[in-house]
């Protein structure tokens, strides 16, 4: 199961559990944060033979890694490569279903943004992923939901969605069907550190000891960090969705475009985010609500004209998710040098598609402190070494006065 | 300074509508309290705006929106203009609140209560979302008054799942103020006051109420209601339960009981309790409290919110409510099957609940067939959100009102819990099933459409990896990111 238009890997996803099996036997490792990135973390060294601890302020996937559009499609990621060869694996390898699905469509319905998927395209094709150009009658005849406005589109021969939710319980399933431990309601209280190492982590649920940690607490990062001495600039923000009643199955089900990202579920729902976003402070024990605000409208209508035969479906749900962005909105994957043994992973909003392959770039930094399959460099943290306290000010990215005070 | 000089175009900032109108007293809720807190609200010389969702839409009552009409309405609820004019001849008191100045709009629903707090200040103020047959819009308040009344509470157990299975709630409605009930005979489930009252009105209105089932040993209901089902010669089943409910096309045609009788009626009336209807105060993130003798989940202090009525809490006469309709759970729950349907939208079934099953169009590979409920709870108390993401439970086009309740007594009595110890799932605005065409701002203004982006619009976020630092990411940023305003 490879896709069209994408470079044939050298290894099968067998071969490459088969050749990790064992690499890390008797390492403990320690995960905190139950999101994707960090299930998927603990997951490779599982697989590596690592005796992972897994330990969660709440639920597993309960923030942003649950509450996401499901795209798995990230051409600008060094990690492209290696999400694209994994996801059709995912379900196999996991033992659970993720949903995912193959390929995506995304349809314009101004000229302004036929122009901009123009320019995607062709920008992939230079790189060697093959995307196609469709005008509006091939659109109408791929997605049944499109109207007359449609004026055309790009249809990736790559990339696809799934299911967070189901996602994220099935890394944290199968990561306990290989002898990991999953600690729910154990917010972290602090670092033991010896040696230049943290040596034990100390949490609600006791004190776990260690030889490596992954720190992948979306948001909490930062605070996380400072515990250790290490400055993560992170701003965390608010971001919605809606969810429609189920429409006729379309054959390509990941079809965005008109400004919203998200797919169709394969129960049929239109699940769609997009817009406006709210910058917010970061609470060291995550975020008291998240709440939706009347941008449901908004994204109602940009729904409507993604698929004006489905305007007349119900609406039946809105959510919202906080995820953090990095200062250059592209993630952090690094080990640090002191303590040397942890390692931070921040996928910057983006990371529910790229979890395969981001977990596989944490387990090659923690367990042979470096990335093995693509260069990471860029990803640094210490990229934004001497970056200026008002960083947030700077881009307008601080919470309001009001979210302070709340 | 970073080239945004200080401002994030994309962020909501000032993006969000200030509301269309705006009221001293917004009321949700045309029953005797909503109507009274109207006219009283008017009377201090308040401009009041009161809303009913009533009559519903014909597709809403066809999912059970928001009462479980089991698809026993007549063709007259399609015709929105009469019954435009049954429910205003329906409530005398309407003319009396329209007359002393109260803005009154039948057919309108308030399907989101929106304020600034934790997590949201983008807001202009507190606003009440509405809708109508034709759009959505929003309205500002001073106070705001829910008085949502209550909802029926519907248990299954084998054949529920058809036309005919109705509730208590929604046979009153379709009896009393859309007269368009459908059914020519009835059997009562439960012998409370709500299904005595049932049982007596049905009878006023000439339908054939073949009998009350009650699973404990006596009539539960006060004891002069008793007495005049009793002279009315409505028989009592006590000790007994419906085992199952058998039908055709059309639906119900008689109804098995446990002690084997066999009755033919066209409909089972759900009457073992009511919800109050805190959708708006839980949507909106308010507080909820569990309060058995008050119908179960009911709102806590909410500053600027007023619940009065049903909504607020059923009245408090002594009786446990929740210990009530848990007994029935039981009971119905041991005379189900394992392939008895919870959620109906999702075609769940108790084993698929139970066993924390993905949906049938999912491959259930042998790891996933090994977990359970059990295993969900080893991990720590088990959420009901988590639940439903997982087997779909609840996650229908009738936004689980028809098995929310039943779902959380389900989880409780299988974590072996009283009710509560696993809390209710959450509701989630828009707290109606509402068409995007409907729900959406067509109006909106030029500041979210030229800051709108399909995600932060961060421009450095999209840029190939190996283009990074090189001269191409300016390009770019440029195609990609600064001009993606939509």
């Amino acid at each position: 199961m490879t896709y069209v238009g994408m470079p044939t890997p050298s290894e099968t996803p067998q071969e490459t559990m088969a050749r990790i099996a064992g690499t890390a036997a008797k390492m403990k490792v320690v995960i905190v944060g139950g999101g994707v990135s960090g299930l998927s973390a603990g997951w490779w060294l599982a697989r590596s033979g690592a005796e992972v601890t897994v330990l969660d302020k709440g639920i597993v996937g309960w923030e942003a890694s649950g509450r996401n559009g499901g795209g798995a499609s990230h051409y600008q990621s060094p990690l492209f490569e290696e999400e694209q060869r994994m996801w059709p694996h995912m379900d196999a390898l996991l033992g659970y279903p993720t949903e995912h699905q193959q390929e995506r469509l995304v349809i314009a319905v101004s000229p302004k943004q036929l122009n901009q998927y123009h320019y995607l395209a062709k920008m992939n094709n230079d790189m060697g992923y093959r995307v196609d150009l469709l005008t509006g009658d091939q659109v109408r005849a791929m997605v049944p939901l499109a109207g007359d406005n449609c004026l055309g589109g790009m249809h990736y021969r790559f990339g696809g969605h799934a299911n967070p939710q189901r996602s994220v319980q099935a890394y944290a399933w199968a990561l306990q069907d290989l002898g990991g431990r999953i600690c729910q309601h154990s917010p972290v209280t602090g670092f033991e550190t010896a040696g230049g190492k943290v040596v034990a982590v100390h949490a609600a649920s006791g004190r776990h000891e260690c030889d490596a940690v992954v720190v992948a607490a979306g948001p909490q990062i930062q605070a996380l960090m400072a515990k250790l001495g290490v400055d993560v600039p992170l701003a965390a923000a608010r971001a919605e969705m809606i969810v429609t009643e189920p429409a006729p199955m379309m054959p390509i089900g990941g079809v965005d475009g008109n400004g919203l990202y998200g797919r169709q579920t394969l129960r049929g729902n239109l699940a769609y985010g997009g817009g406006p976003h709210e910058w917010l402070e970061t609470l060291e024990a995550g975020p008291p609500a998240r709440p939706s605000s009347p941008l449901t409208r908004n994204l109602a209508r940009r729904v409507a004209e993604l698929f004006p035969k489905a305007a007349h479906l119900n609406v039946i749900r809105s959510w919202a998710g906080i995820v953090e962005n990095t200062p250059d909105g592209r993630p952090i994957i690094d080990r640090m040098q002191d303590p040397e043994n942890v390692t931070v992973i921040s996928m910057s909003g983006v990371g529910f598609g790229l979890s395969p392959a981001s977990g596989h770039a944490v387990r090659d930094l923690v367990v042979d402190g470096a990335c093995s399959f693509t260069d990471i460099a860029k990803l640094s943290l210490s990229r934004f070494d001497g970056i200026g306290a008002d960083w947030r000010e700077q881009r307008g990215w601080q919470a309001s006065k009001a979210d302070l005070a709340a | 300074m970073h080239s945004n000089n200080g401002t994030d175009p994309h962020a909501i900032g000032t993006k969000l509508p200030a509301p269309e109108a705006r009221y001293d007293m917004v009321v949700v809720g045309a029953g005797p309290a909503g109507l009274a807190a109207a006219l009283a609200g008017a009377g201090e010389g308040k401009s009041v705006l009161l809303v009913d969702e009533n009559p519903v839409p014909g597709a809403a009552m066809g999912n059970d929106v928001p009462l479980l009409f089991g698809g026993r309405m007549t063709a007259a609820t399609q015709n929105a203009q009469r019954m435009l004019e049954t429910v205003f001849m329906s409530e005398p008191m309407l003319e009396a609140a329209m007359e002393a100045g109260v803005e009154v709009l039948l057919g309108t629903s308030a399907w989101g209560v929106y304020r600034n707090g934790p997590g949201i200040t983008g807001l202009p103020e507190s606003v009440v979302a509405l809708a109508d047959q034709d759009r959505g819009w929003i309205v500002g308040y001073g106070e705001l008054v829910l008085a949502t009344g209550a909802r029926d509470l519907a248990i299954g157990f084998p054949g529920w799942n058809q036309p005919g299975v109705m509730g208590a709630a929604a046979l009153e409605r379709l009896l009393a103020h859309y007269e368009a009930f459908a059914g020519k005979r009835i059997l009562i489930v439960g012998s409370h006051d709500l299904a005595l009252e049932t049982a007596l009105l049905a009878r006023d209105k000439g339908v054939d109420v073949a009998g009350i089932v009650e699973v404990r040993s006596a009539p539960q209901g006060d004891a002069a209601l008793a007495e005049a089902v009793r002279a009315a010669q409505i028989p009592f089943y006590l000790e007994d339960a419906p085992a199952e409910a058998i039908g055709g096309i059309d639906g119900v045609e008689r109804v098995r009981l446990r002690s084997g009788a066999e009755i033919a009626v066209d409909t089972v009336v759900l009457a073992i309790g009511l919800v109050p209807s805190i959708e708006l105060i839980d949507a909106m993130g308010g507080k909820r409290v569990l309060d058995g003798a008050r119908g179960g989940y009911i709102p806590g202090a909410n500053a600027g919110v007023i619940c009065v009525g049903d909504c607020a809490g059923l009245a408090d006469i002594g009786f446990d409510h929740v210990a009530y309709r848990m007994e029935w759970a039981r009971e119905l729950g041991k005379l189900s099957q394992p392939d008895t349907i919870v959620c109906q939208c999702e075609e769940v079934t108790r084993a698929d609940l139970l066993g924390v099953q993905p949906p049938r169009y999912l491959e259930r590979p042998a790891p996933m067939a090994a977990r359970s409920l059990d295993t969900l709870i080893a991990d720590g108390p088990p959420n009901p959100d988590q639940i439903k993401r997982l087997t779909r439970a609840g996650m229908g086009v009738c936004q689980g009102r028809r098995c929310r309740d039943q779902v959380a007594m389900m989880l409780a009595m299988a974590a072996d819990g009283p009710f509560g110890s696993v809390p209710l799932a959450t509701h989630r605005a828009p707290v109606r099933p509402l068409p995007l065409r409907i729900l959406a701002d067509w109006e909106e203004s030029e500041d979210m459409r030229a800051g709108w982006d399909v995600w932060f619009g961060i421009p450095t976020q999209w840029v190939p990896y190996r283009d990074i630092d090189t001269p191409r990411e300016r390009e770019h940023q440029q195609a990609i990111a600064e001009g993606w305003s939509l």
